[in-house]
């Protein structure tokens, strides 16, 4: 168990340098996809297999997603042109270390207090229960936060709606489009 | 395993996401900066909820908020990478400098 944790935590780490490191996209789309498995993995090792597998479905889920639109807009898919695409390397490079020192300096000096209590003999359940309970307003403002995002991202990326073609009350005979269409052009 | 551990790991992916964030000029590669960090603080909550406090349900509900964030981030970013992108061909941060003050 505890050689497992550290590989799995070295793996993490080091998958996670690897994005910022590796030239390809398709490298760097994969480098983090093990990032998070490591992560699920030591999640697992936690004993929370449940949200352990939902993270590792999700993000292989997203990382395809990603690569596809890696190769949309990056100007670079392919990395078969090595080229810096970095802007303020040392400024970031010094924040981020500065960062890094900081939090590492609170979890070695914190008096972390004792373990209180033992976990649910079924963690799942015990998950459910409280978000269908006590967290319930939680998992509310989940749901109607994704709601929200499902309209903005669909206005965001419509080039032209049905507004733009039939006016604001939708009432225009014909659609305003650049090319007509269809049979009577 | 120990709660140092875990922390210590969680802290160096927010640090990488952190230096990928504020480094990359693609939008894209900005993105998956702010996925490590939140990847960091996953691990974080899972550890404080094992090592800390597991009899409650607290860093279990966490994980499912920024599991969802992660989802949303992702999500809100390409739609508004595409819209920039369809308005002015912007596919890197420094072209999107406007409301630099």
């Amino acid at each position: 168990m505890v050689v497992v944790s550290w590989v799995l935590a070295l793996a993490a780490v080091v998958s996670g340098f690897g994005v910022f490191r590796l030239n390809s996209m398709a490298r760097v789309t994969f480098s983090l996809l093990v990032s998070f498995l490591a992560v699920a993995g030591l999640v697992l090792l936690l004993g929370l297999d449940y949200l352990s597998a939902v993270i590792v479905l999700m993000m292989v889920i997203e990382m395809v997603v990603m690569a596809v639109f890696m190769i949309m807009y990056m100007m670079n898919p392919a990395g078969l042109m090595p080229m810096a695409m970095y802007h303020n390397k040392a400024g970031a490079m010094t924040i981020s270390v500065g960062t890094f020192v900081l939090l590492a300096a609170g979890i070695l000096l914190v008096d972390w207090p004792e373990r209180r209590g033992a976990p649910a003999p079924d963690p799942t359940f015990a998950l459910g229960r409280s978000l269908m309970g006590e967290q319930m307003l939680t998992m509310m403002t989940l749901g109607i936060t994704l709601f929200a995002t499902i309209v903005a991202t669909v206005v965001l990326s419509t080039g032209r709606g049905r507004y733009d073609r039939l006016g604001d009350d939708l009432d225009s005979a014909t659609a305003d489009d650049p090319l007509g269409g269809g049979v009577g052009r | 395993m120990t709660l140092e551990l875990f922390l210590l790991s969680a802290a160096g992916l927010f640090a990488i996401g952190l230096y990928g964030a504020l480094s990359q000029q693609s939008i894209v590669m900005l993105m998956m900066g702010l996925e490590l960090m939140l990847n960091g603080v996953i691990l974080a909550a899972a550890a404080f909820w094992y090592f800390l406090a597991p009899a409650g349900t607290e860093g279990q509900v966490l994980i499912v908020v920024v599991v969802t964030a992660m989802a949303i981030e992702m999500a809100a970013g390409f739609a508004v990478a595409t819209a920039i992108y369809r308005a002015r061909q912007v596919d890197m941060t420094d072209g999107a400098a406007d409301l630099k003050g």
